[in-house]
This record gives C-alpha cells, sequence and structure tokens, in this order.
C-alpha cells in the first residue's frame, strides 16, 4: 500500500480531485459500455418477442421467411 | 507439400473465409469467448486499477498525478486499435464485400468513441496540475482530437445514409482513409515538440519505470483490450439481431428465449 490512512488515499498529495475525477470518469464510461450492450439486448428480445405474438396471433402482416446467411443453402 | 494438398489447404482456408463472413455462424460460435473475455477483463481491470490507485509507489516528480496514467494510457492506446481495426474491416468490406466486416465498422464505433474521449479527458485533468494547463494544442492531444471527430463522423455517416449498403461502404472509405491518423498519433511524440513523453513500452527497449508501476500498466491494457473483445462481441450479436430480424433462424431464435 503506497498510503499510510483512508484520507491520505482521498488526497493524494493534493492531486487527488485529478485522479479521483479521472478514475471515476473511465470507470462510469467503462460500466457505461458494458450496461449499454446488455440493455439493448433485452430491449431487443422484449420488441421481437411482442412481434412474434403478434405474429401469432395474425394482427400484423408476415414480414416473410428470408434466408438469412447466404451459407444457408450451401450447407 | 503436394498439388492435391496444397489445394485443399487452399479449399478449406476458403471455406473457412466463406464461414467467417457469415453472421449467423458468428453469433453461434461467439457466446463462450465473449465470456471468455468479459471474465479476463473484468479479473485484470479490477487488479490493475486497484493496484495502480493504491499500491504502485507515487512519482517522485509528478507525485499521485500519475496514477492517471493507468486509465489514461489504456483507454488511449485501445482507441486506435479499434480504430486500426476498422480501418481494415473497411479494407475487407470493400474488396470481398462482407457481411460481417460491415457489421464490425459499425459496432466498433461506440466503444472506440467512448474510449477517445475518455483518453481526451483523463489526459485535460492530467494535464491540469502536470503541465498546468487543462488544453494544450500538442501534436498527440490534437491528433487524438482528430480521431475523436473521426469517430463522430463515422457515426454521424451511418446515421445519415438510409440505405444499408450505401452507408457500410461510405463508412468503410471513412474509415479506411482516416487510418493515416493512426501513424500520425502514433509518431507525434518523435516528430514534433511536444509534452507527451515518448512509448512507455516498446517491444525492443526495457521500460523506463520500475516493474511496480509499470506491471499493473500492463494488466489494465491487457484488460481494456479484452473489454474491447468482449463489447464488440455483444455488439456485433445485437447488429447480427436487428440486420437478419426477419430470417428464419433469429425468429426462431426469439421464439426459443420466450419459451
Amino acid at each position: 500500500m503506497s498510503f499510510h490512512t483512508l484520507n491520505d488515499f482521498l488526497v493524494m498529495g493534493g492531486h487527488g480531485l485529478y485522479v479521483w475525477l479521472a478514475y471515476l470518469t473511465t470507470i462510469t464510461v467503462v460500466v457505461g459500455n458494458v450496461l449499454a450492450v446488455q440493455m439493448a439486448r433485452r430491449r431487443y428480445f422484449r420488441q421481437a418477442r411482442a412481434l412474434e405474438r403478434r405474429l401469432a396471433g395474425g394482427t400484423v402482416a408476415d414480414p416473410g421467411d428470408q434466408t438469412g446467411s447466404p451459407m444457408k443453402g450451401k450447407q | 507439400m503436394s498439388m492435391s494438398a496444397s489445394l485443399s489447404v487452399s479449399q478449406s482456408l476458403k471455406a473457412w473465409w466463406h464461414k467467417l463472413g457469415s453472421p449467423r455462424w458468428f453469433y453461434e460460435i461467439s457466446g463462450p469467448w465473449q465470456r471468455l473475455f468479459g471474465v479476463l477483463a473484468l479479473v485484470l481491470l479490477v487488479t490493475g486499477t486497484v493496484w495502480g490507485l493504491a499500491f504502485a509507489p507515487q512519482d517522485y516528480q509528478q507525485g499521485n498525478s500519475f496514477r492517471i496514467m493507468y486509465v489514461h494510457v489504456p483507454t488511449a492506446i485501445v482507441s486506435q486499435s479499434v480504430y486500426m481495426l476498422m480501418g481494415a474491416a473497411g479494407l475487407v468490406l470493400l474488396v470481398w464485400r462482407m457481411k460481417l466486416a460491415d457489421m464490425v465498422l459499425s459496432a466498433a464505433v461506440p466503444f472506440g468513441m467512448s474510449m477517445t474521449a475518455c483518453a481526451l479527458f483523463t489526459g485535460a485533468v492530467w494535464g491540469k496540475p502536470t503541465w498546468g494547463a487543462w488544453w494544450v494544442w500538442d501534436a498527440r492531444t490534437t491528433s487524438m482530437l482528430v480521431l475523436l471527430f473521426l469517430y463522430f463522423g463515422l457515426y454521424a455517416l451511418r446515421q445519415a445514409i438510409p440505405r444499408e449498403e450505401t452507408a457500410g461502404r461510405a463508412c468503410a472509405v471513412l474509415a479506411l482513409v482516416g487510418t493515416v491518423n493512426i501513424p500520425i498519433i502514433k509518431y507525434s511524440v518523435n516528430w514534433w515538440l511536444t509534452l507527451h513523453q515518448p512509448a512507455s513500452f516498446t517491444l525492443t527497449g526495457a521500460p523506463s519505470m520500475p516493474p511496480s508501476m509499470w506491471v499493473p500498466l500492463l494488466i489494465n491494457v491487457l484488460g481494456i483490450y479484452c473489454l474491447f473483445a468482449a463489447n464488440l462481441i455483444g455488439r456485433l450479436k445485437l447488429t447480427i439481431l436487428e440486420r437478419e430480424r426477419n430470417t428464419q433462424w433469429v425468429r426462431a431464435l426469439v421464439r426459443e428465449v420466450s419459451a
């Protein structure tokens, strides 16, 4: 440990504001990137499920079944 | 090597290349990799950050402000690597028209952009106690700002062009042309008089810092690469789901998940 007390650790010899600002911003951006993907994934499945349910009920027109990957015919 | 052996090697390589371009194949094999890189990123980044923040000895010149290095350097390095990957993806898209390459080009933008912004921000915060100013128009800072604008450009271009294929090709050209900026960032510290210090790690020379200082930096650099890998796979899978939403396999997947 490079610091003797918790206060030393927080103050960082007068550089505390800069160091903590840099770290907290970076951690926020990193966590934000992870959460953004998880939330978007959940949102996608929620919306896609809702669409599938409406399709099953026949309330909307089926977008049609396209073969997705170009490999499909060859496999 | 006999003729037939080399032929079969080239055939299997070709088959592999085609498979690699198949979004469905990528979606199905990438899950374990995403988890592996995610776990590695978590372990490495927590270790490197705690080590750098609390255990690395303080710098004899800069005091504790040098600890910003452990977030500044990894974000700056990875933001350039992400751009190089996008340049490569752009090339693959333009030459082979591989769908997955366009998806990489689109999925890598948010992470790269946020890392560039982070590097610039932490650089400004580090500059204040060290150089006496939040912002200095030094060669490396300026070329990193150009990198941020290139990311903005790639994002805006994709939003501005409604036709997917046209947007993909335009982004590929921009990504490819923008790679010119990467060596400028890299060598800016050698070409121009700048406040930035030369590279901390090189393949040939010994680091100018003691191990207690550079090991946590190396750990965080490796960690941020793992994070990028996991994040890219996650965003790619999402892009695949969105672009292939009307295909049989995606619809089957959605029904399977809801069941």
